[in-house]
């Protein structure tokens, strides 16, 4: 108070004050125990209790798991060597590894198949979750599908040849008519996929997978981790595009259009997908030409893609609903027509939004998958609960076999969930 | 700044025609036989109480609001439900908001170079020059590569401005451009409009700064109830306005 006068009220700072550091405060582990451990009794109390509710679990799990043997042959022989000690029987995941990843019907020396598919994956995947790489990427990413399709199921290389060549016709006629209209453009392309598949279709001789260079393995040799891997990641990435075209769909002008979204949403999310997998395995076979013979794995695809792209249509529904209007107002006083509108301004912004949602389904979607075993599919649920805990070496060791498959799960959606704060991190442009 | 603005030419050119022109929300008749021509070169301040329809008029130009009843008629292109008509107009109408709408999820130089590329097909280099010719002009040439999140409020109009001069636009809508800045921005989205107003833009402009109508506008609207009430050149609406509905509104905002 030296440059006031202490009854004068006008005042005129001649000198600004110069900035300086913050105070040096204490720190150091011991400030931290005292202000997060221990800061007042009843802080202390919790701490301690939640101690030694550690050491309970600790104490309880680490000699089991310390004490676990990896290389016996059968349970019974795993107790012997245990003698009544602590202790868990890994030597059933060594024993049946293949069997827990692969099922147990896939013919032994083509693991290496399914195994480059997953190694090529992380190639496909990775120009779309960083979006830094080179676009070039993309084209294998693009390619990837069909790659995959030959490597798991082998067989006549003309079938990936022909779905392929089906989707670049179907891409070459949108392209060429999408600029005058885009209802004429897609449909067009839809039509245009269609017949080339068809015409492929009838191609392809009767005999094709019995002179194929690859041996052909049919749907329900699969099975393991490597089905709900591939369960899950086809109806993940099948499933957002269908969510964002019905929550589109669901804000449309056009009625019917509307209605017809709204019906299948709602229809959807109203029933268990237990019951979806149930039609998927029984009766969706009505629904086809009789001569027509669907395969099981394509036919469980569509219902959980189908299950979950109505649950995404509703995140995303949030997400749309949370941009201002003046969004869509900006978009369309600068002359953008609607998939401009939409694709450049409207769904990159509702998509961030919806990011913790849509990955929230697809973590619960990939979980999901393990209710196959209930249709006799053999993953790795139903591998575990089918024929190793059935086979008499291995019956009763429950601890350690769904052990082994919480944590595949757990590594996967622990690295989904990562993968999402990353992103939104990433994504972070609004600087509010 | 009386003789500036009658040097600021005026063609006998038509830019807009509304005629006899209704619209309802619901069963609530905003606008009420709106009747307005506009000369190419115009600058029209548009003023009344919130809730007189000048908002509404204004996006009906660029059909932002349906109209349901007479006819606006833009650069010779009637508006219609017809789509390519629409995005006829809306590609040569640029429009300020009063809330910016810029695009946080892109750069500034991206939220400029957007409808160029996209609607007008230029190549992206030639809309990024044009897009920096314009930053420029509203004088924030070096926040081009900013998310629109880290610009102050009048900035952001600005940029908003730029946005829509990278169209080329023959005519400028303003929607209250300065309602929701800190009164130390206003100025600057001001100069801004002054400027683009000396270089012969038609400009339609909703907006409560009377100073501003003074200066610019060769035409001064009041509407109330949905209704014109009264226009007239600057001078002589504000020294001496018949309505008495016109006396009641700008005593009230210009005491104080």
């Amino acid at each position: 108070m030296s440059d006031t006068h202490e009854h004068s009220v006008s005042f005129v700072r001649t000198e600004s004050i110069a900035e300086r550091d913050p105070p040096y405060a204490a720190s150091g582990p011991v400030k931290w125990m005292r202000d997060n451990l221990f800061a007042t009794p009843a802080n202390s109390v919790l701490t301690l209790v939640s101690l030694y509710f550690i050491y309970l679990i600790l104490t309880a799990t680490l000699p089991w798991i310390l004490n676990g043997l990896w290389n016996t042959s059968s349970l019974a022989e795993c107790r012997q060597v245990l003698d009544g000690a602590v202790g868990a029987c890994f030597s059933v995941l060594t024993e049946r590894w293949n069997q827990l990843l692969f099922g147990f019907q896939y013919p032994n020396e083509l693991y290496w198949r399914p195994t480059l598919a997953l190694v090529l994956f992380f190639v496909a995947a990775a120009p779309v979750l960083f979006f830094d790489l080179p676009r070039k990427l993309l084209i294998f990413t693009a390619l990837y599908p069909f790659i995959a399709y030959y490597l798991i199921w082998g067989g006549a290389l003309a079938v990936p040849f022909v779905a392929l060549g089906g989707c670049i016709a179907g891409g070459f006629i949108y392209q060429r008519f999408v600029a005058g209209s885009f209802a004429l453009g897609f449909f067009g392309g839809v039509v245009a996929a269609l017949v080339f598949w068809y015409v492929g279709g009838m191609l392809i001789p009767e005999n094709a997978n019995g002179t194929a260079m690859m041996t052909a393995v049919p749907s329900r040799d699969l099975g393991g981790f490597m089905l709900n891997m591939m369960l899950g990641v086809t109806c993940v990435s099948l499933s957002i595009p269908l969510g964002i075209a019905l929550a589109l769909g669901r804000q449309s002008s056009m009625p019917l259009i509307k209605w017809i979204c709204v019906v299948f949403i709602e229809f959807i999310r109203g029933v268990p997908l237990i019951t979806l997998l149930f039609v998927a395995s029984v009766m969706l076979a009505y629904f086809f030409p009789p001569e027509s013979q669907v395969d099981l794995f394509l036919r469980v695809v569509i219902m959980i893609t189908m299950f979950s792209a109505a649950y995404i249509a509703e995140v995303i529904r949030g997400g749309l609903a949370a941009l201002p209007k003046g969004q869509y107002e900006a978009a369309d006083s600068l002359g953008l027509d609607y998939p401009q509108a939409m694709r450049l301004i409207i769904l990159p912004q509702a998509l961030k939004i919806s990011i913790p949602g849509i990955v929230n389904v697809a973590v619960g979607l990939f979980k999901d998958t393990t209710l196959v075993s209930v249709i006799s599919m053999f993953d790795l649920v139903g591998m575990i609960r089918g024929p190793i805990l059935a086979s008499t070496e291995w019956n009763g060791v429950y601890w350690e076999l769904l052990g082994f498959a919480a944590l595949l799960f757990f590594v996967v959606c622990y690295g989904i969930s990562q993968y999402s704060q990353w992103l939104e991190r990433r994504l972070a442009t609004d600087h509010r | 700044m009386a003789e500036q603005a009658t040097q600021m030419q005026i063609s006998d050119e038509i830019a807009i025609t509304i005629n006899k022109m209704n619209k309802w929300y619901g069963a609530f008749h905003v606008l009420r036989d709106i009747d307005l021509t506009v000369n190419r070169g115009e600058r029209i301040v548009i003023c009344g109480p919130s809730g007189s329809g000048k908002s509404t008029l204004i996006r009906c130009i660029n059909a932002l609001e349906e109209h349901q009843q007479g006819s606006i008629e833009v650069d010779g292109t009637l508006l219609s439900s017809d789509l390519k008509n629409i995005d006829k107009v809306r590609s040569e109408v640029g429009m300020c908001f009063q809330h910016f709408n810029l695009f946080p999820h892109l750069t500034i130089l991206e939220n400029c170079t957007l409808a160029p590329i996209w609607v007008r097909k230029t190549p992206k280099k030639e809309a990024e020059e044009t897009a920096m010719h314009f930053l420029e002009k509203v004088k924030i040439p070096e926040q081009a590569d900013k998310y629109p999140g880290q610009l102050s409020g009048g900035q952001q109009q600005r940029v908003a401005i730029a946005r829509s001069l990278c169209m080329r636009p023959r005519i400028m809508l303003f929607d209250e451009p300065t309602s929701a800045l800190d009164p130390e921005m206003i100025a600057e989205v001001l100069d801004t409009m002054i400027q683009l107003a000396e270089e012969g833009m038609t400009m339609l402009c909703v907006t409560h700064e009377m100073g501003f109508a003074r200066k610019v506008a060769n035409r001064v609207i009041f509407m109330d109830e949905g209704q014109i009430v009264e226009q007239n050149e600057p001078e002589a609406f504000f020294n001496n306005p018949q309505s008495p509905r016109t006396k009641l509104f700008l005593s009230q905002i210009l005491d104080h």
